[in-house]
């Protein structure tokens, strides 16, 4: 009965879907698990889309691939490669970053790393010898099979990380901003930047978990692009990002749950939505002003 | 005129607390000196002009009064302290090129961090601290004549607009000394004088020491108290019209430098020598 129901799709009685939605363990599991990564990657996505680091955020998700799969292949949690590799990625990144000589040379020096970890997760899969089960949802995401313990870890990673990020608001808004200056008035630039790509190597980590490495950007990046694009307010744009990144996760998990198609899908399909919404609603404004402008100039 | 530009020290008039003051100090980097023997003087809300060639070290002298480059020989006194050890008394304007426009910040936060941005924690809205900042940034922002556009994103302003919410930043602190490096670089020269004029009226209103470091004196001279040349690895301090002079940028340079004056009163300097220019052997 249980399993016919997963397949039985809409009712088209919302309180009985949702009734549905919350009668499994394992969704309650992904729902869970779907917030805590929301709220995370909301935060820290807008603090990585203001420091112009996406390419290294991309670069920090391809790593999460090999780390799963090398986690697959030892016979250890997933959850032990997204962080690990994720955390020795972030401190790569810093490094990159510490001894850059141009802004140039520091994202030729990500991209290599980024192709060393997809041919690394690769080399990884193949010593699997034969078809690593589940390959598709390293890459692509599942809901499926999030465990209470794993809901666990996640939520204490999340609360130590954006407690981290809470305390140095204000210094890494002002570093992300206007690094010289930042300096000049006694914050430690350097330093904040090596923590933030930390906590975003953990950040990836974590998101990796329910989208797959290959789709971390549909809540990192996406919902943190359209909250810039919404509002120049720092509180009120964090706050948009996290909005933003629960309603497609929410959505994303709830369409899934009730279709044959995949979580990671409707969550990027979703963000990206709204991300060209927003995008066409702002050239729209942009033109009317300029017709009532001219308008204004005729009369 | 030819006493007067051979003295180095600053004029004695009504005595006044020094904001900066360098005795025989060096600067080297990578190997380089930069300039050396740099022995200057500036008074409390005295508006000083920092002049001088590309590569002349005139950045490197403010890195220096902010304590970020240390000094290789000499010493300097900041504010009465040693470089770096007051820099809550210090406002700085680093050079730069604008912010891009698609920098989604408004003018108003960026003030506002110019008060708040070295404090750790999250803000918390509505207490006493809080209003009392917003007020003050409010404040300085009527000062600057930003309150117009302090609230759009500043990516989307002008390169005057931009600047003044820069100078903006750097004063809400209630700062004894203004560090500007080039903030006229970007403007259009109505923009120069304008903000120029802007630096002078602070100057005086706010009693705050400036040191504004550009490449052109013209749109400027009529606001500036002094101005310090730096050029062939060393500097020479003044008033301007003992400074810009052909006798004493000759001395300067090393070489013959000829200073015209254009009808409409605006100096031209001859013969400047790009640097990196000859250092060291100037004082051998």
């Amino acid at each position: 009965m249980p399993e016919a129901a997963t397949f039985q799709g809409l009712s088209w009685n919302p309180l009985t879907d949702l009734h549905e939605l919350f009668a499994y363990q394992f969704m309650v599991n992904a729902l869970e698990a779907g917030t805590i990564v929301a709220v995370m990657a909301g935060v820290t996505g807008w603090f990585m889309v203001l420091r112009r680091q996406t390419f290294a955020g991309h670069t920090l998700s391809v790593i999460a691939f090999p780390g799963a799969a090398a986690a697959s292949l030892a016979g250890l949690p997933l959850a032990v490669g997204y962080f690990g590799f994720c955390g020795l990625g972030a401190l790569a990144l810093a490094g990159i970053a510490g001894t850059r000589r141009s802004l140039g040379a520091e994202s030729a020096a990500i991209g290599a790393l980024q192709a060393l970890a997809l041919a690394l997760g690769f080399l990884f899969v193949s010593l699997y010898h034969g078809v690593l089960n589940g390959l598709d949802s390293l890459l692509f995401g599942t809901f499926l099979g999030v465990t209470t313990d794993q809901v666990v870890v996640l939520l204490v990673v999340a609360v130590a990380a954006l407690g981290l990020v809470a305390i140095a608001a204000r210094p890494l808004f002002f570093a992300s901003v206007d690094a010289d200056v930042a300096r000049a008035g006694g914050v430690p630039v350097n330093a904040l930047g090596f923590a933030f790509l930390l906590v975003l190597g953990l950040s990836v980590a974590e998101t990796s978990q329910i989208t797959g490495a290959l789709l971390v950007f549909a809540l990192l990046v996406t919902p943190a692009a359209t909250a810039h694009q919404l509002t120049p307010r720092p509180m009120l744009g964090i706050v948009l990002s996290v909005a933003l990144a629960l309603a497609v996760t929410w959505l994303g998990l709830a369409l899934a749950f009730f279709s044959i198609y995949p979580v990671g899908f409707y969550v990027t399909s979703l963000s990206f939505g709204l991300y060209v919404l927003v995008r066409a609603g702002r050239v729209l404004r942009a033109r009317l002003r300029a017709t009532a402008r001219l308008a204004l100039e005729a009369a | 005129m030819s006493a007067a530009a051979t003295s180095l020290k600053p004029q004695t008039g009504v005595p006044r607390e020094a904001a900066v003051t360098f005795e025989d100090a060096a600067v080297r980097l990578g190997g380089r000196t930069i300039w050396s023997g740099v022995s200057l003087s500036v008074a409390e809300a005295d508006f000083v002009a920092v002049l001088g060639p590309n590569g002349a070290g005139k950045s490197t002298l403010i890195k220096a009064i902010l304590g970020l480059l240390p000094l290789a020989a000499g010493s300097a006194s900041v504010l009465g302290r040693p470089p770096g050890a007051a820099k809550g008394r210090i406002g700085y304007l680093p050079q730069r090129h604008g912010f891009d426009s698609g920098t989604q910040v408004r003018g108003v936060d960026l003030v506002q961090l110019g008060l708040d941005g070295a404090r750790w924690g999250i803000p918390i809205p509505g207490t006493q601290g809080r209003k009392r900042d917003a007020a003050r940034v409010a404040e300085v922002i009527e000062l600057v004549g930003a309150t117009a556009y302090a609230s759009r994103p500043i990516g989307d302003l002008s390169g005057g607009e931009q600047q003044r919410l820069l100078i903006a930043q750097a004063l809400v602190r209630r700062p004894k000394l203004l560090l500007l490096d080039e903030p006229l670089d970007s403007l259009d020269l109505p923009n120069q004088a304008a903000v120029a004029a802007l630096v002078r009226r602070i100057c005086e209103e706010e009693q705050v020491a400036v040191l504004l470091v550009a490449h052109d004196i013209n749109p400027i001279i009529g606001y500036l108290d002094r101005v310090i040349y730096l050029a062939g690895g060393g500097a020479l301090e003044g008033a301007p019209d003992q400074v810009i002079t052909s006798e004493t940028l000759s001395r300067l340079y090393g070489a013959p430098i000829e200073v015209l004056r254009a009808s409409d009163g605006r100096h031209v300097v001859v013969g400047e020598p790009e640097a990196p220019f000859v250092h060291g052997d100037r004082h051998a």
